[in-house]
């Protein structure tokens, strides 16, 4: 009977890396196809009979072609600047609000929480169009400035450094005030030290989802060479139409940067996004 | 009030002046001049609006478009959430003990979450093509993706779940980890079955992660707007069956300008995200084991 039962296990053992194996097959495909496309000529991608999986000799004049054609530098260096300061802001501001909200007593803090309660649960497109009136009437259209305002500051980072702050124990806090430390001081030199894996978490989702933002780029930024890299990406479709080893050629120059540090700091990226999505 | 009670209201409201204001300036004020423009006609370049009361309202509630793209929307939400959640929850009790590979599995389930949308939309259309596509070939068949208007909505929710599925998976995966071992132990001592033990203490005890990911999953599937930008052309005649609430929003208000009408368009967008919310926030009383 343990015979059987073993054996049982070990068929389930097998059916299930089997299943994931093919999962990840599936997840995968996209990517194989992409690199492999981006390689072959036109005529190559668009052979029907025979059907061409991999490319006779692995060509690189899409990549040279796009990276003559688009300003990658440019793109990269505005998508950097955009994630940089997104970050940095969004940090800075929430772990300061998130200090007071989690451990400080003061007037209205219910309500102003209520604010940030509500920000949290409504739809980000309803402050699109003001937001870009706003933009626009300050003459700020393609900057740098204009693809991070909107992150300028963070409900949803303030409520996760809110939790990381009131998850602390308090005798800390007790005994830095004993030691003479002012609110300040505890803030900066005691408390702050101790949220760093949620600041880290804050950091990666900021960077991550400004990286991958799509819509408010498009709108404020439409000079080709302010852009960052997700719209430059979606605007070259309308340009390359069809040339498909050129857009996945670009496609990859877009992407391997990021999935690059991802493979490099994978969990901090997955457990950044864990804890921060987490609480969302 | 005491020295210490003035402190803490002066650090208070400091720390959280910044951000505060930034919320007043980015989102409170523009929340209220959205609803404001919902009620007026925008002229050339935003000037020049003028009030015409509830008739964007009015136009917007008999304007065939908006409730298709509604149902368009639905439809995605419907197909997108049920998928990427089950999917994800498999994988993520799957990867939930001690095996090999497990890191390799969870790296590559998350991979596309890291790619640009625009990338990952250009990559499935071109797997997509109905003369070229690796799909196709793969299937020895001449289906129309993208534009055979019966289709392309279940394809472009394709795309969203295998977008979605490892982001889903790593937060089920951190839900799973506080649910104690010894349960399973114990049942397993009992002699339950896998799925047995999925059904009767993995599904309740996680029920307020898979509950917290639907409600945000789905309010994510009713903002939909990368994958139908990228993925279907204007001239494509497949767009009206597939074009979305904010993809509709988008157009209104930034290629064809007419702010007025888009900022209705988004006010409708938020009462349908809040009644849906309300739903679930009620219907979750029914299947949610908070301990």
């Amino acid at each position: 009977m343990g015979n059987g039962i073993q054996a049982k296990r070990k068929f389930e053992k097998i059916i299930i890396h089997i299943i994931l194996i093919l999962m990840s097959v599936i997840m995968l495909v996209p990517f194989f196809w992409m690199i492999l496309t981006a390689f072959k000529t036109v005529g190559e991608a668009t052979s029907v009979n025979p059907f061409v999986i991999f490319p006779k000799t692995w060509n690189t004049d899409a990549f040279v072609t796009v990276w003559k054609n688009m300003s990658f530098v440019l793109l990269y260096k505005n998508t950097l600047l955009l994630i940089f300061w997104r970050v940095v802001c969004a940090v800075l501001t929430a772990t300061m609000a998130g200090y007071a909200f989690g451990r400080l007593s003061f007037p209205g803090k219910n309500f102003f929480f209520s604010i940030i309660l509500l920000q949290m649960m409504i739809p980000s497109q309803i402050f699109i169009i003001p937001q870009y009136l706003m933009i626009s009437k300050m003459h700020l259209t393609n900057t740098v400035f204009a693809l991070v305002f909107p992150g300028l500051v963070t409900a949803f980072g303030t409520f996760l450094l809110r939790q990381a702050f009131m998850g602390l124990p308090s005798d800390l806090e007790e005994a830095a005030r004993l030691d003479g430390c002012n609110i300040f001081q505890t803030f900066l030199f005691v408390m702050a030290p101790l949220t760093k894996s949620a600041m880290v978490a804050l950091g990666i989702f900021t960077a991550l989802f400004g990286y991958k933002e799509l819509m408010w780029p498009l709108i404020v930024n439409t000079n080709a060479g302010k852009m960052p890299l997700s719209a430059a990406l979606a605007t070259m479709q309308g340009q390359y139409g069809s040339n498909y080893p050129q857009l996945m050629a670009a496609s990859l120059i877009a992407c391997i940067p990021m999935i690059i540090l991802y493979l490099i700091f994978q969990k901090q990226f997955i457990e950044g996004i864990a804890t921060s999505g987490g609480k969302l | 009030m005491t020295s210490w009670e003035k402190k803490q209201f002066f650090w208070g409201w400091l720390f959280i002046l910044p951000t505060m204001l930034g919320l007043i300036i980015l989102n409170i004020v523009p929340m209220f001049q959205t609803l404001y423009q919902s009620f007026f006609r925008t002229g050339d370049f935003g000037k020049g609006n003028v009030f015409i009361g509830l008739e964007n309202y009015e136009k917007l509630i008999h304007d065939p478009e908006v409730w298709q793209s509604l149902f368009n929307t639905f439809k995605y939400a419907i197909v997108e959430v049920p998928l990427s959640i089950i999917i994800a929850l498999v994988l993520a009790v799957f990867l939930n003990r001690k095996m090999r590979g497990r890191s390799i599995y969870r790296t590559i389930y998350f991979l596309p979450m890291v790619v640009a949308p625009a990338a990952v939309a250009m990559v499935w259309r071109w797997l997509y093509n109905s003369q070229f596509g690796l799909l196709n070939h793969m299937m020895h068949v001449k289906i129309e993706w993208i534009s055979n208007p019966h289709i392309a909505w279940i394809s472009i929710a394709i795309i969203g779940v295998w977008s979605a599925i490892g982001y889903n998976m790593v937060l089920f995966l951190a839900g799973l980890q506080e649910i104690p071992r010894d349960y399973y132990e114990a049942a397993d001592i009992d002699g339950a079955s896998g799925p047995r033990m999925f059904f009767n203490i993995t599904i309740p005890l996680l029920s307020p992660t898979i509950f917290f990911v639907m409600v945000t999953s789905i309010i994510g599937a009713f903002q939909v707007f990368d994958l139908i930008y990228m993925v279907m052309d204007e001239t494509n005649t497949a767009l009206p069956k597939t074009q979305t609430i904010v993809y509709l929003f988008y157009r209104y208000s930034f290629a064809y300008n007419n702010k007025g009408y888009g900022s209705a368009i988004v006010m409708l967008l938020l009462c349908v995200i809040i009644l849906i919310t309300v739903f679930q926030m009620i219907g979750q009383k029914k299947w949610v084991h908070y301990n």
